[in-house]
């Protein structure tokens, strides 16, 4: 309780928080009700080996209320814990499957979705949205995205997820109404996948 | 964990304690008047910039020990660092965002080491100064209202 926060690599946050958040959740908002999109997100200050992006959707979205699960690659990042703490007031955990939000920075190692929490019948809401960093977005080519949100289909190109990727959001999808939502994040660029789309390869 | 090594971090933290209590208490006029004082006024940005909301108050229940909200207080605060990284931490029990920013950089700079005692009589003291005597007057001005109840003796016996 009287742990002292490391308060060195704490870096400055919304300049001006309650617009800039507003500002933000309008464009995640965006990005989820038009899959396939991608919006851009002002810049903000970001601790390696975050993306501002991601930067971005934490102070927007993260609170005391939502436990926030890091992956090794930003536990090891200098600060990361302090400032996310420090800003965002969220508890981190462990256990994936505990996890409001879960922040993979490196999207190569993105652990199995089985293992994020996937909501309920009752309350699907209660599932892990997954914010991912990956090496490349793009629309226009790639994967073949359909579902609400979408008028006919929508061509997303992402680099950086593992082969087995779409074969897991086939699962994943398949849960619907259950299921994990996941933002991805390049650089100050977000697109969503949420569990009502399907995705062909 | 071994009470040498915890005492001279108690007593700094004792220090800091009052500074910061003292500061939240002060009024906002003798802060900036002593800002303005500075000689060398320091460079900073902002942690968290100076706002004001609400914070909800939490009690304990004596009897379970469970925790209770108490009721919400409005709370103004803010951090700021110093160019050397020096973090300062104000939080006002007021709608006064300018107040936690004053009391934040008082905060930060009597933790540098080199400044704190010289900064100590100019920043703290006229503060301790000044909250004494707004005590003294109000006890003054309550004690002036005090009336001395004699009882007769009725001389039945």
């Amino acid at each position: 309780m009287n742990e002292r926060l490391d308060t060195a690599a704490i870096l400055p946050g919304l300049q001006n928080p309650v617009l800039d958040a507003q500002r933000i959740f309008r464009s995640v908002l965006a990005a989820i009700s038009r899959p396939g999109t991608v919006q851009a997100l002002e810049s903000v200050p970001t601790p390696v080996p975050l993306n501002p992006a991601s930067m971005a959707v934490c102070l927007a979205l993260l609170d005391y209320d939502t436990p926030l699960w890091l992956d090794p690659a930003a536990c090891a990042g200098r600060g990361v814990r302090e400032h996310l703490r420090f800003h965002c007031g969220c508890p981190l955990v462990e256990r994936p499957a505990r996890a409001a939000f879960a922040l993979v920075t490196d999207s190569s190692a993105l652990p199995e979705l089985e293992a994020f929490a996937r909501g309920s019948d009752e309350y699907p809401e209660r599932s892990t949205t997954l914010i991912v960093q990956v090496n490349g977005m793009e629309s226009g080519g790639g994967w073949r995205l359909r579902g609400p949100g979408i008028p006919a289909t929508a061509r997303l190109g992402v680099q950086g997820l593992a082969e087995s990727f779409p074969a897991q959001w086939r699962t994943n999808h398949a849960l619907h109404p259950r299921g994990v939502d996941l933002l991805l994040t390049c650089g100050n660029r977000i697109a969503a996948l949420p569990r009502s789309v399907e995705l062909e390869a | 964990m071994h009470a040498a090594q915890d005492e001279p971090r108690s007593i700094d933290l004792q220090r800091r304690r009052r500074w910061m209590g003292l500061f939240a208490r002060a009024p906002l006029p003798l802060l900036e008047r002593m800002w303005n004082g500075l000689g060398d006024k320091p460079a900073y940005d902002y942690l968290r910039r100076p706002e004001a909301g609400l914070a909800m108050v939490r009690g304990r229940v004596c009897g379970s020990g469970g925790p209770f909200n108490l009721g919400e207080i409005t709370l103004s605060r803010c951090v700021v660092r110093l160019d050397d990284g020096t973090v300062g931490y104000g939080y006002t029990s007021d709608r006064n965002p300018r107040h936690a920013e004053l009391a934040a950089l008082f905060d930060a700079l009597l933790q540098q080491p080199g400044r704190r005692n010289r900064l100590e009589s100019v920043l703290v003291t006229p503060v301790a100064r000044e909250l004494n005597e707004q005590r003294r007057r109000r006890a003054a001005r309550a004690g002036a209202t005090r009336v001395e109840f004699f009882t007769l003796v009725r001389g039945d016996d």
